[in-house]
């Protein structure tokens, strides 16, 4: 009566250009010396985050981030470990957000977070030869370096208030999404950098201005693909701030959740570390022009 | 009360007394930050539009607005008319009130009118609608590519995007909530 599902049939091109993508990036860590990992999805508990909520399953929790995991591998002594998996976080669904998605990360130890700045720069240009990307209109130039933008500097250039007052207003993420994240990334892909110590709970602060974290954010034509930044290291320190993280998320009546124990206990055996986070359904959508992550995906929630 | 969870498309509230619908909506959330919830809202009485931003913790009064079975009845200069199926009063909806809801309205259609008082300031369609396609490029032999799209017109003067295999003529099914194609239909 009916002919095949043509919403399903419709997306074919960018499904496959979305495996031949996946492809391309397993390559690109393989060969530069990446050994793939596949960490569980269902765990006790993430790490505690004021505005990230876990979906629940069953008596445990599925993973907002492989990143615990993957720091107790690198704790104990895998040196260069990548893993492509799915995310989920609760109730976060819009025209670049899905509750389940699919997340790339990757750690190298003895480096820091401008070697993951090297790694992203050379990642994108494997996934683009031509190293000329058009989304939407724009053309985004992949042959130089990226731009690198300190926070502070990317108010001053776009937004109508300066750092210092919209955190004193309380509106930094309102006047970020809407006067800064649009400009980020037009011209070429930009790096964000020098976020505010208190924005970066796993982060290791500057050595040389310990106000600053060493945490980066990748835009490509407004939209965040990535954050990243030097571990922190120090298993006291990390269990001040989950603690705090913690009491933030009580303060806003969300329900508490224990604290990981074992990757605290390892946390000693890491060395110096850097870890990046990026959002696979983003890059696939700016790769083939794709307006919105619907498209990128064969499923979304709502056709289930 | 409704929280920020709720809000999505089509979703409608008062703000300062007067029923909004949220025209357009978006879910953002920045880095390690907070979610902030971006609509596009429709005062239903002046058609006034314009955005507002949300953030989790909010909350919002539900519009105090009652649905009535209604029948679609023609198109004349004061708008497009309908009818009780109870009490056949008739009430005429403009063309802003409907925006692109007016190109599913079929002769006869059973619809559901919102009112605000006795002021009609909405419709709910049924959520397929099966429409003649009376402009398209003809199919190109060969063209065998799964998931080409072509524009296409259909007789109520809505174009939207349909599969290469559809021809001028045919009977279509279309999503009123998304105006997307879903699937031809047998005679």
């Amino acid at each position: 009566m009916t002919d095949p599902n043509w919403g399903l049939l419709k997306k074919k091109h960018r499904l496959n250009e979305r495996a031949r993508m996946m492809l391309t990036i397993r390559a690109f860590f393989v060969e530069n010396g990446f050994l793939e990992v596949d960490t569980p999805y269902r765990i006790p508990c993430n790490a505690p985050e004021a505005h990230i909520d876990p979906v629940t399953s069953s008596d445990q929790v599925l993973h907002t981030s492989p990143e615990l995991c993957m720091k107790r591998l690198l704790a104990a002594g895998y040196e260069r470990i990548f893993q492509l998996c799915h995310c989920w976080r609760a109730d976060e669904r819009g025209t670049r957000h899905l509750s389940e998605f699919t997340m790339l990360e990757w750690y190298r130890s003895h480096a820091d977070y401008t070697d993951l700045m090297d790694d992203c720069e050379q990642l994108l240009r494997a996934l683009c030869p031509v190293r000329t990307l058009s989304y939407q209109g724009t053309s985004i130039s992949l042959h130089e370096p990226f731009e690198r933008l300190q926070l502070a500097e990317a108010f001053k250039r776009y937004a109508p208030m300066t750092f210092a007052e919209a955190i004193a207003k309380e509106c930094f993420d309102e006047i970020y999404t809407q006067h800064i994240e649009p400009n980020l990334g037009q011209q070429r892909p930009t790096f964000i950098t020098h976020f505010p110590a208190e924005m970066a709970a796993l982060a290791r602060l500057c050595p040389e201005d310990p106000d600053y974290a060493e945490r980066f954010e990748l835009y490509i034509a407004g939209m965040e693909l990535a954050n990243a930044f030097s571990e922190l290291n120090d298993p006291l320190e990390q269990r001040q701030r989950f603690v705090a993280e913690q009491a933030l998320r009580e303060q806003m009546g969300k329900a508490p959740s224990f604290l990981p124990e074992p990757f605290l206990q390892e946390l000693e055996h890491l060395p110096p570390s850097a870890g990046i986070a990026l959002g696979i359904d983003r890059l696939i959508m700016i790769l083939t022009d794709s307006a919105t992550i619907d498209e990128v995906v064969a499923f979304t929630p709502e056709m289930l | 009360m409704y929280t920020c969870s709720d809000l999505k498309k089509g979703l409608k509230l008062m703000i300062d007394g007067e029923p909004h619908v949220i025209a357009g909506f978006d879910f953002t959330k920045p880095g390690k930050g907070q979610a902030l919830y971006k609509c596009k809202l429709r005062n239903m009485i002046t058609g006034a539009l314009f955005d507002r931003t949300y953030r989790s913790g909010e909350s919002f009064e539900p519009a105090p607005l009652e649905e009535r079975d209604m029948q679609y009845l023609y198109q004349d200069e004061t708008g497009y008319v309908f009818m009780d199926n109870k009490s056949f009063e008739q009430i005429s909806l403009t063309e802003e009130t409907l925006g692109d809801d007016r190109y599913f309205l079929v002769d006869n259609m059973e619809v559901k009118i919102l009112m605000f008082g006795d002021m009609g300031i909405g419709i709910t369609l049924p959520n397929f609608v099966t429409l003649r396609v009376t402009m398209a490029e003809p199919w190109v032999k060969g063209d065998t590519a799964a998931g080409n799209n072509k524009p296409a017109t259909v007789e109520t003067g809505y174009n939207l995007q349909v599969p290469s295999f559809v021809d001028e003529g045919i009977l279509i099914q279309i999503d009123t909530r998304t105006g997307e194609y879903v699937t031809r239909v047998k005679e």
